[in-house]
């Protein structure tokens, strides 16, 4: 049982460290703030890296060179900071070198607000910078699994040699809840890092580029890097359900939306509806054979977001015309309640039986 | 079965709205409860209105953001005026009489009224006003007991305010004997 309640970002920012962070580079932004004080109190604490850049684009590549360097590094931002990101992001996923990035998104576009919001789902989960790399994206929905996943996602980033994304909102950073972190970890990553720049005397030296100026060498490298993302969809998805066996009805949401999405289905369940909910935590991989397997028994979903319907796509995309899919989303920054959901589910279900008739 | 009980504490930004509602959360931590706490962390805060959301439950916690708040705590004139028509039919209003200037209008919700703000002052402190919200509030409901919330008082009132712990104690139970009362 938790003793301690924590705040979403300080919760964060202490599972990275207890993860073994080394280096941690970052500008704040809100409602990320407190990730960036925590880490910039606790790091020099312990003889680590600490860094306010200059600006997020400073930070990117700070994070790109201590990452070509071994060391477990990291930055976090909100949406429009990590905007100003996307070419460092795309530079890093060129040079195939591990990092974190804790995006807290807020209400866009532009300068937008600093309220909770989902907008940035394509942005972050089919690319970020160009060039069509595939980052691990991770959704927590709670204070405890933000900790879980952000704790894990430096093995993840180090084994596949990938950018890995804790996609979350201002709800969630904001938000304190009973949770438990885990132990601190010995620094140093447990997995080898025969790549990393680390002095090439005695050595053939190693060098980590973007450039691939011949289109052959170029498509060699998208081509390996299409053949570990086969892997990494293979190995990574992750994705909870509540009350699906006898659903006939499903509601999906990521992180926020998701919870709202539970509060929901709770209240059509009290209210006779057989209404299940399914959460990918993975949105990139997304879970898509777990979802479509879902079909069979489904006579309608409802996918709810904080953005004008953007993961639906991908809904669609697994159910390939199976089931019906209908969308509910607030946007800019407004929090979707529980009973506008429900509202929305007996729209969905008035809709399907005059299909029906 | 389970229960789920909103708490919406809402008021000037300086009147420790935010730290009422996270002794709330911590009693229920304390009473083995699930409890989620989120404050309002717009521009708003700054001079204006600050409130925060904390949902206790039995079972986890979906949405920490409702509609309709079973309880709601008004420390001013702008958060009751906000407030007192979305609470929960049937739901617990506690308004600080001391700095409001109109007598609320719902009838099916059950209204605490008292002057908080005086009580707390005879409990050692005009600060402690919220407290005596809470200890009425939460009386109210019966979903916590006033141990859980001195409990949480004594391990998590910030260090620079320690010695107000009896001050936050006496308001706290000031404001739970109203309950008891059949006209406040």
């Amino acid at each position: 049982m938790p003793t301690e309640l924590i705040k979403g970002n300080t919760a964060i920012a202490e599972a990275a460290l207890r993860a073994g962070l080394d280096a941690y580079f970052g500008y704040p932004i809100t409602p990320q703030t407190e990730l960036l004080e925590h880490l910039a109190r606790r790091m020099p604490e312990l003889g680590r890296v600490f860094l306010q850049a200059e600006s997020e684009i400073g930070a990117i590549h700070m994070v790109y060179g201590a990452a070509c360097a071994g060391a477990r590094t990291m930055t976090s931002s909100s949406s429009p900071g990590v905007s100003l990101m996307a070419e460092g992001l795309s530079y890093i996923a060129a040079s195939d070198v591990p990092m974190v990035l804790v995006d807290v998104m807020r209400g866009g576009p532009g300068l937008g607000n600093i309220a909770p919001a989902q907008m940035d789902y394509f942005q972050i989960v089919k690319g970020g910078g160009h060039g069509g790399y595939h980052p691990i994206v991770l959704a927590p929905a709670t204070v405890q699994e933000a900790i879980d996943l952000t704790y894990a996602a430096f093995d993840l980033a180090e084994h596949y040699r990938t950018i890995v994304v804790i996609l979350t909102d201002g709800c969630l950073a904001q938000m304190m809840e009973p949770a438990e972190l885990p132990p601190m970890r010995e620094r140093g990553s447990p997995i080898s890092k025969a790549w990393a720049l680390s002095g090439a005397k005695g050595r053939e030296r190693r060098v980590f580029t973007s450039v691939h100026m011949s289109p052959e060498e170029g498509e060699a490298f998208v081509n390996k890097c299409a053949r570990q993302w086969d892997v990494i969809t293979a190995n990574e998805r992750r994705c909870v359900s509540e009350q699906i066996d006898d659903a006939e009805w499903l509601l999906v949401g990521f992180g926020t939306a998701g919870r709202v999405a539970q509060s929901a289905m709770r209240a059509a369940r009290a209210a006779g509806l057989k209404v299940g909910v399914w959460r990918p935590i993975s949105l990139s991989p997304y879970p898509t054979p777990e979802l479509k397997a879902l079909a069979p028994q489904l006579r309608g979903c409802l996918v709810v977001e904080m953005n004008t319907g953007q993961m639906v796509e991908d809904v669609r995309l697994a159910f390939d015309g199976r089931v019906p899919v209908s969308f509910f989303g607030r946007s800019g920054g407004v929090v979707p309640l529980p009973e506008e959901v429900l509202e929305a589910v007996h729209r969905m279900i008035e809709t399907a039986k005059e299909v029906v008739c | 079965m389970h229960t789920t009980t909103e708490f919406v504490i809402a008021g000037f930004g300086g009147q420790g709205v935010l730290l009422t509602g996270q002794v709330l959360a911590y009693a229920a931590l304390e009473a083995g409860k699930h409890v989620t706490w989120i404050p309002s962390y717009g521009p708003e805060m700054r001079g204006g209105t600050a409130n925060c959301t904390v949902v206790i439950s039995t079972e986890p916690i979906g949405a920490p953001l409702v509609r309709n708040p079973a309880v709601v705590i008004a420390l001013n004139q702008p958060s009751f005026d906000k407030y007192e028509p979305i609470v929960r039919v049937g739901g617990v209003l506690a308004v600080n009489a001391s700095l409001t200037t109109r007598a609320p209008v719902r009838t099916d919700i059950r209204v605490l009224a008292p002057h908080a703000t005086e009580m707390a002052e005879r409990a050692g402190s005009p600060k402690v006003a919220g407290i005596v919200l809470l200890g009425a509030a939460v009386a109210a409901t019966g979903v916590l007991e006033l141990g859980d919330i001195e409990l949480a008082l004594d391990k998590h009132l910030p260090a620079k305010h320690r010695d107000l712990l009896p001050v936050n104690i006496a308001a706290l139970w000031a404001g739970a004997v109203l309950v008891a009362e059949p006209e406040i």
